[in-house]
């Protein structure tokens, strides 16, 4: 059975943000929520790092855990999913969420923050409502028609991979070891020579 | 002054002992998961597409899946 994961190579993702925006708009996610964002850390630092962070669909999931409607529940394929009838926007999730993904359309306290909304891994949400009903409250349902999550199969690096854990951790563990590593993989070094103090860059080498 | 016997001293200090020994227990909570109280989620394969043949779902999934990886790609 598959169980549903995402995986960001931070060595490839490049902040281009076009898993968010591929997000926004398979899903028509409204003005201020962002069910998908890429963080950068050490930003502007020769070596910055890039991931792109939604809803994890974690195995044991806090927000299912702390949620006092019980809203939340996992599917066949693991993917956690919340019922937007029942949700009562407390905001406990967010509280509890590691990954900062439950997101709320307006700001303000018990409830006046809106109904929460998170990425469905593109699966839609419960209920057998009819298409147009589901997809305004959670957007497209491609896991039905045998496609994955359009934030991944938008993302110009394949940095981002969504799919059964075992299969994309096998593509992941195949990239790292062809791709080895160290600077050659980076390519700060090709492209900016050694850090300051470091020996002199190779391309200068050999010239007087 | 009065003066314990030995035996009165060991039974003393074996029932202090006795009486305090659930003093330094930790309350165990046991965490019970709620029930889910939403409306049911559909199986993805349970679609129109697929018609619940959840075999050819997963076999759709892994192929697409797979295109994720450009190493299959330029064999």
């Amino acid at each position: 059975m598959a169980r549903m994961k995402f995986i960001c190579d931070a060595n490839r993702c490049i902040e281009c943000n076009g898993c968010v925006t591929a997000c926004k708009n398979a899903n028509d996610v409204p003005w201020g929520v962002n069910r998908r964002r890429v963080v950068t850390l050490n930003d502007g630092v020769p070596g910055e790092r890039s991931v792109s962070v939604a809803c994890m669909h974690c195995s044991d999931a806090p927000c299912m855990a702390v949620c006092p409607v019980d809203c939340f529940v996992r599917s066949e394929d693991g993917v956690v999913l919340h019922d937007k009838d029942q949700c009562i926007g407390c905001g406990y999730c967010l509280y509890a969420c590691p990954f900062g993904a439950p997101q709320f359309p307006q700001a303000g306290a018990f409830g006046a923050r809106g109904k929460m909304d998170k990425c469905t891994f593109c699966q839609g949400g419960p209920g057998k409502a009819s298409e147009a009903e589901q997809y305004s409250k959670y957007g497209q349902n491609r896991i039905a028609e045998g496609k994955l999550p359009l934030c991944a199969e938008m993302c110009s690096t394949k940095a981002l991979l969504a799919g059964d854990g075992e299969v994309i951790a096998n593509i992941f563990r195949e990239r790292v070891t062809v791709r080895g590593k160290g600077s050659e993989v980076i390519g700060w070094a090709t492209a900016y020579g050694p850090p300051k103090g470091g020996a002199a860059p190779a391309a200068t080498e050999g010239k007087k | 002054m009065h003066k314990f016997t030995r035996p009165a001293a060991v039974l003393a200090a074996f029932a202090l002992t006795l009486g305090l020994s659930a003093c330094g227990e930790n309350k165990v909570t046991a965490y019970e998961p709620g029930k889910y109280s939403g409306a049911p989620v559909a199986a993805p394969w349970d679609s129109p597409q697929y018609a619940g043949k959840q075999a050819e779902w997963e076999a759709a999934l892994q192929a697409r899946a797979q295109s994720q990886n450009d190493y299959t790609r330029m064999k």
